[in-house]
Parts: C-alpha cells; sequence; structure tokens
C-alpha cells in the first residue's frame, strides 16, 4: 500500500485547518469519504479535493506534498502512524500529539509540539515561537515525546513544558525554558536572554555557554552519570545528537531560578 | 547410575516457589562495583532467617551496563513479593546508595515493577530529578561524592529457589574441594546463585525439629558423627557430607546448574574420595519443583 498523500493543487489565502487529516480519523475512511472532508479555510469550509490532490491509501502513513505556511494543525493529537509533510507549515503542529511519528521537511509555525503527549516529532527547518508550549491561558505544556529540530527555534521553546525531550541542534531565541515545570531541553547552538526565565525543574543541557540571569546560581562543575545513558538514548535519531562526538558528560551546574523553587538547573558542556 | 566411579542416588532434590529480582551495581570500576554487590548480598544466605538470599550473578563488561562503566549483577530472592520488595530496598539503601560512585540500575524489564530507587530517591531531601530516557525512570539523588544515578523500578519474576545436591565424601577435605570445583562451573552460568558462603552449606537441614519453635534442623540423616545412633543415610566411610544450594530464575536454570554441579564433583570422582551424590529429598513436605538426579545426569 503506498502512503496516502496529500498535494496541494494552489496554496490559499485563508489559514486551513487540516486537523482532520491525520492517521487515526482516517483510519476507516474510504478515499471518496476522505475526499469530500471538509476543512475550515478562513470563514468557509473547503473540500480536501478541492484544496489537494489525493493518491495513494495507507492512511497510517500520510505524506503532505507541497503545503504552506497556512496549513495550521498538521498532525493534530495524532495517536499512531506515520505523517511526513513536505513543504511548510502553519502554527500548532503536531499539538497534543499521541503517539507515532510526524516529520516536517521544511519550516514550522508558532505552537508547535504544543501541549504534545507523546511519540517523535522531527522538524528538519526551523520552528517559530512557543514551540512545545502551553496553550495561552494552559498552565502546562509539552508532557512527554521528543521533540527534534534541525534548525532554529524561536522564543519561548519549552515554556510551561512539564516532561519530555526536545533536542535542538540550531539556535533557541529569548525566553528558552521559561516557567518550565520539568523536562530536559538540549541546545547545540546558541541561546538568547531570559534563559529558563521561572524555570521550576527541568534540565537545559548546552553545549554553547549561555547568558544567564543573576538567579541562576553557580553549582560547579560535575561529572554526571546520567549523561551517557541520555545520550546513548539519541543514538537512534538521525540527528548530530546520535553522534558520538557531540556527547559529554562533564558539565558545569547552574541551579535556579531561585526566584522560583530553584530545582531546575542548566548544564553547561565543559 | 555410577560416574567416574561416584554414586548418584535415585532421589530429587525439593524445591519451592519464590519471587527473585535482578539489580545491576556499577561504579567508578569493578573493585567498587563488588564492594557494594558484596555488601548488598551479605548475611543473605537464606530465607529462613535472613528475609532473603541473594548472590552475585556474575561481573558485567561496561559494554553490558547501562552507564557504559564496569558492573556486577545480583540477584535477590524471597518467598514473597512483599518481602523482596523490602528487601531490595534496604539492601539498596544501605549498601548502594552509601557505596562510593555506585549507580544501580534494573536488571530485568519484565514482570511487575518494584521498587528500586523508587523510594530511596527522598534521600534527597527534595532536590532529587527524576529524568525519563526511553521509557525509564531515573533518580538523581545528590550525595557527597557527586550523584547517586539509580532507576526508579525494576521487574520482580517468578522463580524457584532450594534446588540442591549433597556431596559425599571420604574426608572433609575433599568434600570441600570437590564443592569448590562444582561452585567455578556453576558460577559460570547466569540466572542462578549459590547464596550460601561461598556457595557451599555445611549444615543442610531437614523440614522440622523437636523443638516446636524451629522450622528446621539439622539433617541428622547426613550428619556423619550420627551414623551409629540415628537412622543413618551414610555408610561408614563417608565422614564429610556438604551441599549446594541452587536458586534460579526457572527450573530449566537449575537443571542446568546441577548437572554442571554434579559433573564437576564426579570429575574430581572416587579417587579424589568422592562416594556419592545425593540430594535434599524431604517427602513432598518442602515444594512442588523435583529434581531427579539420575534425569539431570543421564
Amino acid at each position: 500500500m503506498s502512503a496516502l498523500t496529500f498535494t496541494v493543487k494552489q496554496a490559499t489565502q485563508q489559514r486551513v485547518d487540516v486537523s482532520p487529516l491525520v492517521c487515526h480519523l482516517l483510519k476507516d475512511m474510504t478515499l471518496a469519504d476522505i475526499t469530500a472532508i471538509e476543512l475550515q479555510n478562513g470563514k468557509r469550509k473547503i473540500r480536501v479535493d478541492e484544496l489537494f490532490e489525493v493518491s495513494g491509501s495507507d492512511s497510517q502513513n500520510i505524506v503532505f506534498r507541497k503545503s504552506f505556511a497556512k496549513l495550521d494543525f498538521i498532525g493534530k493529537e495524532l495517536e499512531a502512524g506515520s505523517m511526513v509533510v513536505h513543504g511548510d507549515a502553519g502554527a500548532y503542529f503536531g499539538i497534543g500529539m499521541k503517539s507515532g511519528k510526524l516529520t516536517m521537511e521544511g519550516d514550522v509555525g508558532l505552537y508547535a509540539a504544543c501541549e504534545m503527549k507523546n511519540g517523535l516529532l522531527t522538524i528538519n527547518g526551523n520552528a517559530g515561537d512557543f514551540l512545545g508550549a502551553a496553550l495561552p491561558g494552559n498552565k502546562q505544556g509539552m508532557k512527554g515525546g521528543t521533540v527534534l529540530v534541525k534548525g532554529n527555534v524561536g522564543q519561548r521553546a519549552g515554556d510551561h513544558m512539564r516532561r519530555g525531550t526536545m533536542l535542538i541542534e540550531g539556535d533557541a531565541g529569548d525566553y528558552c525554558g521559561a516557567r518550565m515545570i520539568a523536562g530536559t531541553i538540549a541546545v547545540m547552538g546558541n541561546t538568547g536572554q531570559f534563559l529558563g526565565y521561572a524555570m521550576q525543574r527541568g534540565t537545559l543541557l548546552l553545549w554553547k555557554a549561555p547568558q544567564l540571569s543573576a538567579t541562576f546560581n553557580d553549582c560547579g562543575s560535575h561529572t554526571l552519570a546520567f549523561l551517557p545513558i541520555l545520550f546513548k538514548s539519541f543514538s537512534k535519531f538521525d540527528s548530530k545528537f546520535a553522534e558520538q562526538s557531540v556527547a559529554f558528560n562533564r558539565v558545569q551546574r547552574y541551579g535556579g531560578d531561585m526566584a522560583e523553587k530553584g530545582r531546575a538547573e542548566v548544564l553547561v558542556k565543559l | 547410575m555410577i560416574i567416574n566411579g561416584v554414586s548418584i542416588d535415585e532421589t530429587f532434590a525439593e524445591a519451592f516457589p519464590m519471587k527473585a529480582t535482578r539489580a545491576i551495581i556499577t561504579a567508578q570500576n569493578e573493585k567498587w562495583a563488588m564492594i557494594s554487590a558484596q555488601a548488598m548480598t551479605g548475611f543473605a544466605t537464606s530465607v529462613i532467617a535472613c528475609g532473603c538470599e541473594a548472590g552475585i550473578e556474575r561481573i558485567l563488561e561496561p559494554s553490558e551496563t547501562p552507564d557504559g562503566r564496569p558492573g556486577v549483577s545480583v540477584l535477590i530472592f524471597a518467598m514473597g513479593g512483599k518481602g523482596l520488595a523490602k528487601q531490595l530496598e534496604t539492601r539498596a539503601g544501605q549498601c548502594v546508595l552509601t557505596s562510593p560512585t555506585s549507580a544501580l540500575f534494573a536488571g530485568i524489564d519484565e514482570g511487575l515493577q518494584i521498587p528500586l530507587g523508587k523510594n530511596l530517591r527522598y534521600f534527597g531531601d527534595g532536590y532529587q530529578i527524576a529524568k525519563k530516557i526511553d521509557g525509564k525512570r531515573y533518580w538523581r539523588v545528590p550525595v557527597m561524592d557527586g550523584e547517586f544515578l539509580t532507576e526508579a523500578t525494576t521487574g520482580r519474576v517468578d522463580a524457584v529457589g532450594g534446588g540442591n545436591f549433597l556431596v559425599l565424601a571420604e574426608s572433609q577435605p575433599q568434600a570441600l574441594a570437590a564443592c569448590e570445583a562444582a561452585i567455578v562451573e556453576m558460577k559460570k552460568l547466569p540466572n542462578v546463585i549459590m547464596p550460601f558462603p561461598g556457595g557451599v552449606v555445611r549444615s543442610g537441614s531437614k523440614v522440622g525439629s523437636k523443638y516446636p519453635a524451629l522450622g528446621a534442623s539439622t539433617n541428622d540423616a547426613f550428619c556423619p558423627t550420627l551414623k551409629g545412633i540415628t537412622k543413618t543415610d551414610l555408610s561408614p566411610e563417608i565422614e564429610s557430607v556438604m551441599e549446594i544450594v541452587i536458586d534460579g530464575l526457572t527450573k530449566e536454570d537449575i537443571d542446568k546448574a546441577m548437572r554442571v554441579g554434579i559433573q564437576a564433583v564426579c570429575d574430581l570422582g572416587a579417587a579424589n574420595g568422592i562416594q556419592r551424590i545425593s540430594a535434599g529429598n524431604y517427602g513432598g513436605k518442602l515444594g512442588p519443583f523435583h529434581f531427579h538426579l539420575q534425569e539431570i545426569m543421564a
């Protein structure tokens, strides 16, 4: 069975909510049913076959082609299966994802992986602000799973993050790990201002020295036993994180945010 | 059945169901992993009075351990799940948490999960940190030498305790030498421990006692010094009897261990004073697992 493929015919002016096009919702549907689905497009509805050329039949293996930056909610609450997106995506990429694999070949907008619960979400390009964060008004962001970003991420990555792992090969914007409750964010590139602002618990793992606020206290240099296990767990990813040469277990440890609980840590490679 | 002049009794060893778990201790080097493992498995020879039976299964290469350091795997057996969990936690807390550079990991993934470091984490007084890696939860507990890393839980499985055989020899040194040879071979096998000191028991017991408070007492039928005054099972030339007790994760593991152990004893043979191999048979009073010596050696 070939992958169920949605190829964009023509980009729309208004944003499109493509959340109905996920593996678990299409599981028992015929091709005719799928093409007849109506998607919210701005204030009107648009049929799937108006926007996409649909081919293939394996609904547990979905591909988007020629995707553009106004397609929102791709992979919303994905429960199983695999989705690959070629092109760019809009906001809420993989929001509330529960399981499976979701892969973006290009860039994604705001709130990617927001409130994600499990699974593997890979972004080969860049991600916008609030990666893995909580929706406005909610108290908990990403609660599990792994987010892998090969490019850069915007501001407030991991805001209110509760659990899970976020791996960023590029740079992270300001407020990375802000208000983080727990979990792990690893950044190979540079980090911006206000790193770990109001962070309660959790780990920020950095390859480059950050600009830390006065509310993070230096706890000295250490060799930590959990790091080899953590890096070993990265070896299965198609990423720089899987390379042995990037692994380390010797770090400078900063504890904070002392204006909050002070149980969080920033670990910087030595 | 006679092997190399050693008579194999037509009898069977009786064993009973137990609950077991495996823990992996790693440290900066093998020396410190072994020190911790020895402490953890100390005073764990018999469930009769120790609460559990525990032993070192084998030394692990760095490539075999979760954190890539030298390690030692330890098996712990108890009569019930609660007792096992209590013993594991007590021993881990007193002997691994305290041991320099140590870390503690689950050695069995399947089965019911029982606490390993799940409660030890409270030693961290709120500074402990949880990390979930590849579906497993670890605890990082700040300690004076750095951090004590431990997996939260380990698997508990059904197991078999009390597999055994008796070595009957013409002298005490000959009995001990034969047992030592057996232990060397048996220790090469996975999934089994011989929990008594050095793997050898000189005080094999029978079920019951003339003293009501005791559930077990000396196996007088195999005590050489009582030959003339009890219903003995010993011929005149037998001067010493020693027992090897085996706990295993499965009956098959004990089968294999008994086979290699008895074979090692028989390799020394009658020429070295070994007369007979027998087993602790309690007429069905001890347990449902029966290890027939002649079948095992066939």
